[in-house]
This record gives structure tokens, sequence and C-alpha cells, in this order.
């Protein structure tokens, strides 16, 4: 009785109702405010086809792609706040982070978290193709997601140099040889060597594609700079207004697919 | 047995075995989609997958940190997969027998409170996502080597491994296509999908039998040319981009005796018995053409067949033609992977002149 008594109380009190406009979701009218007045929960349609709750039905697939990058940001964040991207502190301050931080799991946190967001972003796409969910009037919002999608691996892989340890320099190595071999804007691609105006190099490798990815020819300290703000800055806020494209048109398109 | 395993997972052998598994399961989709099969299958599995990691060539692969989110991968795909076809084998019985699916029958259309029917689901989610993000945090901690050194290059250099397939494609064309057109032509074909694909059916519910050819022409993408090579990029690739068999020990020495052969060359100096032309076009006459007439000139064949027809009725000349094309794109790879295993051809074009071979 006590504790019953003890959380009625709080509720009267003019700070919870002060946060809290609603009574407690027991009944029809509060659980439509307690969703609508929140602006976290407002994403959410008020009321929802069964089968769009149903865990067999949507895998929670697309929900834990956005919890997880959720979680990769304020890990991230936090490992900002040690790691330094340059080539003489980079590795040291990994280091650091793994022997000086007691029980710290940050950075094991960040990275596994990444590998999970790449495989739960494929398995929705996989969901919503198995579904039919892509099928008018959903078709932009799938190509929405399918630049999301790629964005994801941009992210997993600029994030992939920044320890600054041989696995990084050289996968990032064998990725950036790719950008060598673009038709026409690599210097090792086809095309390139077409481009040339008498002795004039038009596409050389130090103004390819690769030279732009890498800031220069290998990968090097600019290089990681260059990750580093694409990994930390730029193409979180890409991700993050594509995130609040991408929801808004659930909701527009008429929520979680169903049978027409 | 090993030996048996290692020989049957050289792509040359295992490619074609899991296209013809890829095959059994989307023409039997009903009977892979039981209850029966999935336990039977967790019952070959299972010991298989421990007898697997018994041995300590695999299970040092198997144990680098970077390969477990595949493994995670791999067992979720697998599961996914079957519990889609489960649900789509039920689907397309009901709608055989006029009842419509699972997802449209009365009670699953009924509205509910997203609080608390979708919020608390949510919760638990969430919770049991950070449970096991922590519990795999302590478990494994995240990989790291000597510092970086230009110098020296590790052998494999190996791309992250979701990058793997078209690290693996890297066998079979050069960079430009595996690295830069074919990633771009996927991107693109994703986006293109719903454009292409206006069958109604199938829209909000799990059905095979609805809708045959997106099925069919997604999956094999999928399963067979996404994941597949992620398998093989990861567990069968060893230093040098060797093949290495699962069981076998990643011996930098081994040497594989490999002459692979232009078509331009089987054509003048095999079978024309002449010098290679010096033109360079002259010369590659061959190969241009052929991937010519199969860009340009396969599509309007297709559409005068039966099925062409049939299809160009349906959703109009111009998607017929952007799939047609995507497809033939897509299969570009199965069919060079194919040639080289066949006749040890290396390009079909062959102008390094242009930096440009295929």
């Amino acid at each position: 009785m006590a504790a019953k008594g003890l959380a009625d109380k709080v509720r009267e009190t003019q700070v919870w109702k002060s946060i809290f406009r609603h009574g407690p979701p027991d009944n029809a009218r509060n659980r439509a405010a307690v969703v609508a007045g929140n602006v976290f929960l407002h994403l959410h349609p008020i009321k929802l086809k069964k089968s769009g709750v149903q865990l067999g039905y949507t895998w929670c697939m697309g929900g834990l792609t956005f919890f997880i990058f959720l979680a990769l940001t304020v890990s991230g964040v936090l490992l900002m706040f040690y790691y330094r991207p340059t080539a003489e502190y980079a590795f040291n301050d990994i280091i650091a982070l793994r022997e000086h931080v007691p029980l710290g799991i940050m950075r094991e946190i960040h990275r596994w978290g990444a590998h999970a967001m790449v495989i739960t972003t494929w398995l929705h796409m996989f969901r919503v193709f198995m579904t039919g969910s892509y099928k008018p009037p959903r078709e932009f919002n799938w190509g929405v997601g399918v630049i999301l999608l790629v964005l994801t691996l941009l992210l997993s892989f600029t994030g992939y140099l920044l320890p600054w340890d041989q696995l990084a320099i050289w996968a990032i190595t064998v990725g950036a040889n790719m950008a060598k071999a673009t038709p026409f804007l690599g210097h090792g691609g086809p095309g390139a060597s077409l481009a040339q105006i008498g002795d004039f190099v038009l596409v050389s490798d130090k103004n390819d594609v690769r030279f732009q990815l890498l800031a220069g020819r290998f990968v090097g300290e600019p290089a990681l700079l260059r990750f580093y703000i694409l990994h930390c800055v730029f193409i979180p806020l890409v991700v993050g207004t594509l995130i609040a494209v991408h929801f808004w048109r659930v909701r527009k398109d008429g929520g979680i697919s169903a049978p027409l | 047995m090993r030996e048996l395993i290692n020989w049957i997972a050289d792509p040359i052998r295992s490619f074609p075995i899991v296209c013809v598994l890829f095959y059994l399961m989307m023409k039997y989709y009903r009977v892979v989609g039981s209850k029966k099969f999935l336990y039977v299958a967790l019952a070959v599995i299972i010991p298989t997958a421990v007898w697997f990691a018994a041995d300590p060539n695999f299970f040092t692969i198997l144990i680098l940190p970077d390969n477990i989110p595949i493994i995670i991968l791999l067992v979720l795909v697998g599961y996914l997969t079957w519990f889609s076809l489960h649900k789509a084998a039920i689907n397309d019985e009901r709608i055989e027998q006029g009842l419509g699916p699972v997802e449209g029958t009365p009670e699953n259309r009924e509205k509910v409170w997203c609080w608390p029917n979708l919020v608390y689901t949510e919760l638990f989610a969430i919770i049991a996502a950070t449970s096991f993000l922590i519990v795999w945090a302590i478990l494994f901690k995240a990989p790291l080597e000597e510092p970086a050194n230009p110098t020296w290059a590790p052998n494999p250099a190996k791309a992250p491994w979701y990058f793997l397939g078209l690290q693996e494609m890297l066998v079979y064309f050069d960079p430009w296509m595996a690295g830069v057109v074919l990633p771009g032509v996927v991107v693109v074909g994703l986006i293109a999908i719903p454009y292409i694909d206006t069958n109604p059916k199938g829209n909000g519910y799990y059905t095979i039998a609805e809708r045959p050819v997106a099925q069919w022409g997604f999956q094999f993408g999928w399963l067979v040319l996404w994941i597949y090579l992620i398998i093989v990029g990861t567990f069968l690739r060893g230093p040098n981009w060797t093949f290495y068999g699962p069981f076998e020990y990643w011996d930098y020495h081994k040497v594989v005796a490999e002459y692979n052969v232009n078509l331009s060359e089987f054509m003048w100096i095999k079978w024309l018995n002449t010098a290679m032309p010096e033109n360079m076009f002259v010369r590659e006459i061959l190969g241009i053409l052929l991937s010519l007439a199969y860009m340009i000139v396969l599509p309007p064949l297709t559409a005068a067949t039966k099925y062409g027809k049939m299809m160009i009725e349906k959703v109009g000349q111009m998607r017929y033609y952007i799939f047609v094309v995507l497809l033939l794109l897509m299969m570009s790879l199965p069919i060079k992977m194919v040639l080289r295993w066949l006749f040890s051809l290396k390009y079909i074009v062959a102008l390094p002149e242009l930096e440009l071979n295929l």
C-alpha cells in the first residue's frame, strides 16, 4: 500500500506533472497521449496493425540498426575524448585505451557494434525484400535505405583505419587501390590514359579519385585525418539526415507494410 | 575425409555445388521451409560445425576476432533464410486454398495500441542488444596488430570482411570491374528493383510463388554471389590469395601453377596458328565482338523468346531491357568464373594498353 501510495503521490507532484502531461497509460486517451506527446516516441503511430508489431514479421532489424547506430554514436563520442588522429599519437592512444582504462570496453563496444550494424542493415534489407515491402508506395524509401546501407559500409570502412595498426592501413590500402582503377577518374583505370592533352596528363596519381580519398598517393597521415573527419563528422551527419527521411517516409508511406 | 572436404571446398567445385543447392532450395522451398527439415538440418549442421571447429587449422582462422561477426552473420542468414521460406511456404499454401496470407487475416489487420505493444517490444530488443554487445565486448578484445608500417605488407592483406566478396571478385576481374563497376551496378540495381518489379502481388507478406522472378534473382545475388563469396574470401583464401581448404595449414610457400590465357591468344596462336596482330583492336576483335554481343545483341534476342514476350507484355520494353542488362551484368561474374575454371581463360578482352581488361 505504501509503494502504491508513494507512486501516486509522485504522480501528483507539480514536477512530475510538468514532465509528463498525461496520466498513467492505462486507458485509450492516455495511451495516445504518451506516444503523441513524447518527442522520442512520436516517431511511432499511435495505433498500428497487429502484423506490424510481430517479431516474426519485422525481425526488429530496422529498429536494431537504429539503436546500434545510437550506441555507436555514444561510444564513439566517448572514444573521441581519448583519441588523436595523428600518425604520432593514434596507435598509442588506442594502446592507452586498452592498457590504462580499467574495465574499459568502449572500443570493443564500438568495434563489435560497427560489425553488428553492418549485419543488421543487411538483414533488414533481406527482410524488406522477402516481404515485398519495397513495392509501391515505398519505392523511394527502399532507395533511401540502399543509400543508408552503402553509408553504413563506408562508416565502417573509414573507422577501420583509425587504430593505425597493420590491419588498418593494409585493409584501407586494398580498398583504396580499387579507387585507383575507377574508369576515367583513376590513374590506373580504363580510359585514364586517353585523358591527355599533348604531353599534359589530366589524370595522374597526384589528382585522381584515390588521391582525393587518401589526400595522398598512399595511406599516410593526411589519409588518417581525412578518414577521421569522414568517420566522426561528415558521414554521420549525412546518415542522421537520411535516417530522418527514412523514418518520416515509413510513416508517410503507410507505416510497416501489410497486405493491401 | 578431411582431404575430401579440402578438395570439395575449392570454388571450382564448391561454387557449382552451392548453385545446385540454391536451385534445390528455391525449387523445393516448401520442403526446405518445413519444421522437420529445420530439425534434420540442425542435427546435421551442429555436429559438423563442432567437428570443423575441432580441427586446429580451421580453428585458428575461426577464432580471429574479426571473423566472429561473419560467424554471427552466417548463423543469422541461415536461420532467417529458413524462416522466410517457412513463412512463404505457409502463405503460399493458404493462398492456393484461397485463404490469403497470414498477415492479411482480420485478426492481424486489427489495430493495436503502440503503447504498450510496440514500445515494450522495442525496449526488450534494446536491452537484449545491449547485453549481447556487452558480453561480446567482454569476451573478445578488439583486435590490434603491430603499429602501422607502410614498408611491410602482411600476407594476405585482407579488406574488412564485408568487402571480401568484392576482393574475391578480383580473382576473376580487374579492379575497375570488381571494385568500381560491379559494386556500382549492385547499388544501382538494388535501387532500381522497385521500379522494375511492377508485380503488385507479394506486397506486405512473405511469398515466393507469387513473385518467382524477383525471388530467384535477388536470392541468387544475395546468397550465392554475396554471402558465398564472403565465406570463400574469409575462410578459404590464405597467403597470396591462394585457395586453402578449411583443414589446410596456411603454408606461405604453397605454390599454385597458374597459366591463364587470354581469348586473343587462344584465337590467334592456338586456333589460327599465326602471330598476334600489331593493332590492339584487331588483336582483340573476337573478345570485343563477343562482349558487345553479350550486352547489346543478347537482350533483344531474349525479348523475342516466349518468356521475354510474356514479360514485356507485363512490364513494358523499357523495364524489360533494364532488367535484362542488370541481370546480364550480374551473371557476368559466374560466367567469368566458369570460363576461368574450364579454359583457364584470363581475359575476354585484354587491352592493357588502355587498362581495359575484361
